[in-house]
């Protein structure tokens, strides 16, 4: 063994690993930013194995180290991931041939070993220099995109955004399945303040046009937002606890816990139809404490969805919010269901459906907004679905609403009822108004209108009473609240063995 | 200044505060009646009630403001 060859070795590692110039680190610092190979010691499990490939990248450029991502595989959780993470200390982590080619390459081993590819984005974007040899290409950045809509729904795919994410850089994120943002910190924009000013003359903050909390309340490119990036990345190694290696495989089950203590559902859900309640609270009484994750939690949030734990099992909810917006659908929350619902699909995750819900929005704003190619995107999710779904009616579903919620016509494997459900085309107020309203407008006495309008209320209240339908097998069970979470784990498992196709066809032309 | 905006469109139900109120962040002030729901309105931020901009009985599109606080 020839000791200056190994000493050489020793160094020119220890360069490569120091990534770039002491100024940038310093400039992570003041950002509350980790550097590159910390972000990946604290995301992977410590001790496991842990392989990097193309350390040297762009060596011999002698100031590029690994020309400015780190690729490696290692475990999260106890599961192998592939990794690709930006350098901001190398040119602000932008992408030369190399980088391309090795983000390509890390790709191209996920979808070998079929294992979740993970994304830890903070990159100013092309190095325009380079261009010609890492922009057009068959195996330029293009192939990076065309990869990521290849692997979607093959494996689990997630973008951690700590930094900016510019231009065509942007559409990393776009592709994965959940992005998890920094609140300050991540931004994702097609155009940055600078140029907007200078080419369509908008005078805008980066924080407000892409910032990461308007990405995850506003435009909803962001699933999640973290305080920080150490809660980013525990964030991260909790989603991926929910999801299978790959799209054949069933998510694992824990350790069954009890729910969080706390007042009975028969409580928690009012009778009266019209009056707000919190469905966090009945979704705290359902699943296993502590084991609910929400997604779009600040986007659309008329609309839960999230996964959780019933009996140990990996369950992806999707709930109505009568606390907000009546928990009315509009253009955003089909959008965010639709995509949940793919995504639990994708990964044999089964569904549950927990429907209060008054309908779609109505009136001009939602209908100019396309509210029904929106709404069209969620039914034909749920139509599409083809893992185990149950559908809870929990107290209203009406009109199209019981449709986006997995009614009975949507292969629930079933659909239960509480005793506070009811199924309708409309409420009473507005069915009676819709059928009688001349007559209604013909009686002058004001009591006599009221006794008139209450009178055909309760006449309508008789044709959807929940025990009518149970009685035309239109709901499969009326469950008490105080027994729906055991008999939601006793249908759970017994769905477990569900195989279906939806349909034979290349694909659906999908409502956009 | 910031103003309590109307979260969708709807017929505005009751006003629960009035002229001078000290309000907190997530404290109920008016309640909506849209889709044959009732919606409460909360206030984003804590604040002194400056103008009420809209009465009940009023029909209010989504993004309306309703009370002007300081």
């Amino acid at each position: 063994m020839d000791n200056a060859l190994e000493r050489r070795l020793a160094a020119a590692i220890e360069k490569i690993e120091a990534g770039g110039a002491e100024k940038y680190h310093q400039k992570l610092k003041e950002n509350r930013k980790m550097f590159v190979r910390k972000r990946l010691e604290a995301l992977f499990d410590p001790g496991a194995y842990r392989i990097e490939d193309g350390r040297f990248a762009n060596y011999e450029a002698g100031d590029l180290p690994a020309d400015g991502v780190v690729t490696a595989v290692g475990k999260v959780g106890g599961q192998t991931v592939c990794v690709m993470a930006n350098d901001a200390t190398v040119k602000a982590g932008s992408w030369g041939a190399r980088t391309v080619e090795k983000i390509i390459r890390i790709q191209e081993t996920a979808q070998k070993l079929k294992v979740p590819m993970v994304y830890l984005v903070d990159s100013a974007g092309a190095r325009i220099t380079d261009q010609v040899e890492m922009f057009p290409n068959r195996r330029g950045a293009g192939r990076i995109f065309y990869n990521q809509v290849k692997m979607s729904g093959m494996v689990p795919q997630v973008c951690l955004l700590f930094g900016p994410s510019a231009a065509g850089g942007a559409y990393i994120p776009a592709f994965c399945d959940i992005v998890i943002m920094v609140d300050g910190n991540s931004s994702m924009y097609l155009g940055s303040p600078r140029m907007a000013e200078k080419v369509i003359g908008e005078k805008v903050s980066l924080e407000e046009m892409g910032g990461a909390r308007m990405h995850c309340t506003v435009s909803g490119s962001g699933d999640v937002l973290a305080r920080d990036e150490e809660e980013a990345i525990a964030s991260f190694r909790r989603y991926l606890s929910y999801f299978p290696r790959y799209y054949k495989e069933k998510p694992k089950a824990a350790v069954p816990k009890p729910p969080k203590a706390g007042r009975p559902i028969s409580a928690i859900v009012p009778e009266h139809q019209n009056v707000p309640f919190d469905m966090y609270e009945l979704i705290d009484a359902l699943v296993d404490e502590g084991s609910f994750y929400e997604i779009k939690k600040l986007f659309a949030p008329e609309l839960i969805t999230g996964f959780a734990r019933l009996g140990g099992k990996v369950i992806g909810i999707v709930a109505n919010q009568p606390k907000v917006k009546g928990g009315v659908l509009f253009v955003d929350s089909a959008d965010k269901g639709a995509r949940f619902i793919h995504l639990c699909d994708a990964f044999n995750i089964p569904l549950l459906f927990l429907a209060d819900v008054p309908g779609f929005m109505i009136g001009t704003k939602v209908e100019r907004a396309g509210i029904i190619r929106h709404g069209a995107k969620l039914i034909a999710a749920v139509s599409e679905a083809t893992v185990p779904k149950i559908s809870v009616i929990v107290r209203k579903a009406y009109g199209a609403g019981l449709y986006a919620m997995a009614g009975p016509a949507f292969e629930p494997d079933c659909c239960l009822a509480l005793p506070t459900a009811q199924i309708a085309v409309m409420g009473p107020e507005a069915a009676v108004n819709a059928v009688y309203s001349n007559k209604i407008a013909e009686i002058e006495d004001p009591r006599e209108r009221l006794r008139f309008v209450q009178e055909k209320q309760a006449e309508y209240q008789k044709t959807i009473d929940i025990y009518k339908l149970a009685s035309e097998l239109i709901v499969d069970d009326i469950v008490p609240g105080h027994d729906l979470r055991e008999e939601l784990i006793r249908r759970f498992e017994l769905y477990e063995t569900k195989e279906t196709a939806f349909a034979e066809k290349k694909h659906p032309v999908y409502p956009v | 200044m910031r103003h309590i905006e109307a979260p969708m469109a709807g017929t505005l139900l009751s006003v629960l505060v009035k002229k001078g109120d000290e309000v907190k962040a997530g404290d109920q002030v008016a309640v909506l009646e849209s889709m044959k729901m009732e919606i409460p309105i909360e206030s984003g931020a804590d604040g002194t009630v400056a103008e009420i901009k809209a009465a009940a009985g009023d029909f209010v599109n989504e993004g309306d403001p309703l009370i002007v606080l300081v």
